[in-house]
């Protein structure tokens, strides 16, 4: 069954970051990636920029809005996500734990609707 | 005993086990409930004619597995995915020693984590351990929880479709994730035994099958996992479970803790609980589980009420306070205190917590407050706090109590 381990974080953290330990923070995140490879969970994955880079469209009687911003402003934004094949919700919860920022954010885990 | 009897016996003794098992064998909790009301349904038909089995479980789960897959087979015009699930399972589970006894103990263990799943709200897993693996009706439920039914109904089909659809899996956790996962089951384990020792409203003070079945969950667990909470929770639950018989009379009315005729008292669970809590009390790792199971051994171990070692128990519970702060807790303690120090030492405590608001709807904190003022001499403030007692309790036994002592009163 796939799972999209959605990662949700306070974006702020990496300004205040010195150079060393966000290196040592992707330095984590390539060793956890690499880790899910291995272990065969691993079906995509990416990061996302900023969410001021954010643009939402959506269409109201016929009238489309589009505004700058996420679908909502929140203390934690999605910074990116992982997309596993896991055997249950146990093995997915498994490799969501291992994701770097379970230990600042959050990490949301949401099965995959498979349509026939 | 007929046929019929013997189907309904096995039905009360044995259904969750069956259920259990065929959500094993089936995958989905909706799909067994349907086989196991087929397999009865089957049972009630043949055993009268045929006989009753001579395993009667496996009969019951061999049955309902084969009603499941016949449906699925029919239903299989409409949707082609069913019939190769059919397939999957006949295949899967042809051996019948897919439900030998010691499997089906397993299947008891994974059905109570998977219920307990902590991606499940703690209301649904209480909901939904209580319906399927005590077999209680979403009324009772609902009763127990001051909730109405179709509430407690949406909460168990919305678990049911968490489980299905985000593919909880039906397995006892790894054990490394077990002592994280154990909070929960031990919880709903003990809510159940309360369920059973003090049903929340109605007649019935006392239900003996689910205070057994809670206490049998408490058994199955501590041979599982012996850790030192599972082990405290068990011996509180004998030790509670020991005074039975002593604690109401023949016309149901309620007897308390120091009028108890102590001979009563069941030796066996005394003498097991108490052996636990020494157990449990070296594991280092015990918690409010097995504090409250200490104090209820002191209290076992007093020949009679004016024995018991009243300077332990409030000990006891200034520890318990500290492990786990509650105003429940405060309470008992102060009841603890009046009985070491005076009613008057009490009752300062027991007016602290009401005038909090902490304890305002609960009533055994008012007939806590209306015994300590009685044993004052304070009878205006008893009957008081008497009568706002008998307005919050919900239970058949404790009103008459309660009303006998409100008759008892003398003249202020």
């Amino acid at each position: 069954m796939k799972y999209l381990c959605l990662i949700y974080d306070d974006e702020k953290k990496w300004e205040t970051m010195s150079k060393a330990e966000a290196d040592a923070y992707m330095g984590e995140y390539f060793a956890f990636t690499e880790g899910v490879k291995t272990s065969g969970h691993y079906l995509g994955g990416n990061a996302l920029q900023p969410v001021q880079t954010a643009t939402t469209v959506r269409s109201r009687n016929g009238k489309l809005s589009t505004t700058d911003g996420p679908f909502a402003e929140t203390k934690e934004q999605l910074g990116g996500y992982y997309l596993i094949e896991a055997r249950d919700l146990n093995d997915a919860l498994q490799v969501a734990q291992k994701i770097p920022s379970v230990r600042t954010g959050s990490i949301e885990v949401r099965p995959i609707q498979e349509f026939d | 005993m007929d046929a019929r009897e013997t189907v309904e016996a096995v039905y009360r003794a044995e259904s969750r086990r069956v259920l259990a098992t065929l959500i094993r064998l089936l995958g989905d909790f909706d799909r067994a409930e349907e086989a196991m009301h087929d397999a009865f349904i089957a049972a009630v038909e043949k055993w009268p004619s045929e006989g009753v089995p001579e395993n009667p479980r496996a009969w019951l789960v061999s049955t309902g597995r084969f009603k499941a897959i016949d449906v699925m087979r029919r239903r299989a015009r409409f949707d082609a995915a069913l019939g190769e699930l059919a397939t999957r399972i006949e295949a899967a589970t042809s051996d019948a020693s897919a439900w030998d006894d010691e499997t089906v103990e397993d299947d008891r263990l994974r059905l109570i984590f998977t219920c307990c799943h902590p991606a499940l709200t703690p209301d649904a897993q209480v909901a939904l351990t209580l319906r399927e693996v005590c077999g209680l009706t979403t009324e009772e439920i609902a009763r127990a929880f001051l909730t109405s039914p179709s509430t407690v109904a949406q909460r168990i089909v919305r678990a049911k479709a968490k489980i299905r659809d985000a593919r909880i899996p039906y397995q006892v956790p790894a054990r490394a994730d077990i002592p994280a996962r154990l909070d929960t089951v031990l919880h709903v384990i003990y809510l159940v035994f309360n369920e059973g020792y003090s049903a929340s409203a109605g007649e019935s003070l006392t239900r003996h099958d689910l205070s057994r079945e809670a206490i049998r969950l408490g058994r199955l667990l501590a041979e599982l996992l012996a850790e030192a909470e599972v082990i405290g929770l068990l011996a509180l639950m004998l030790l509670h479970e020991s005074r039975r018989a002593a604690r109401t009379k023949e016309s149901g009315e309620l007897v308390l803790l120091d009028e108890q005729d102590r001979t009563y008292w069941n030796r066996e669970h005394i003498v097991e609980g108490c052996a636990l809590v020494e157990r449990a009390l070296t594991g280092r790792r015990f918690g409010p589980y097995t504090l409250q199971a200490a104090i209820a051994a002191v209290h076992a171990e007093a020949r009679t009420a004016a024995d018991t070692d009243w300077a332990q128990i409030v000990g006891l519970y200034d520890v318990l306070l500290r492990a786990d702060p509650s105003p429940v807790v405060e309470l008992n303690r102060a009841a603890a205190i009046a009985m070491r120090d005076g009613p008057a030492a009490g009752l300062a405590i027991v007016d602290a917590i009401l005038a909090r608001g902490d304890l305002d709807e609960y009533h055994l904190a008012h007939s806590a407050r209306a015994d300590l003022c009685r044993r004052l001499g304070r009878m205006a403030d008893a009957r008081a706090s008497y009568a706002r007692a008998l307005v919050l309790t919900r239970q058949e036994p404790e009103r008459r109590f309660l009303e006998k002592r409100l008759r008892e009163l003398p003249a202020s």
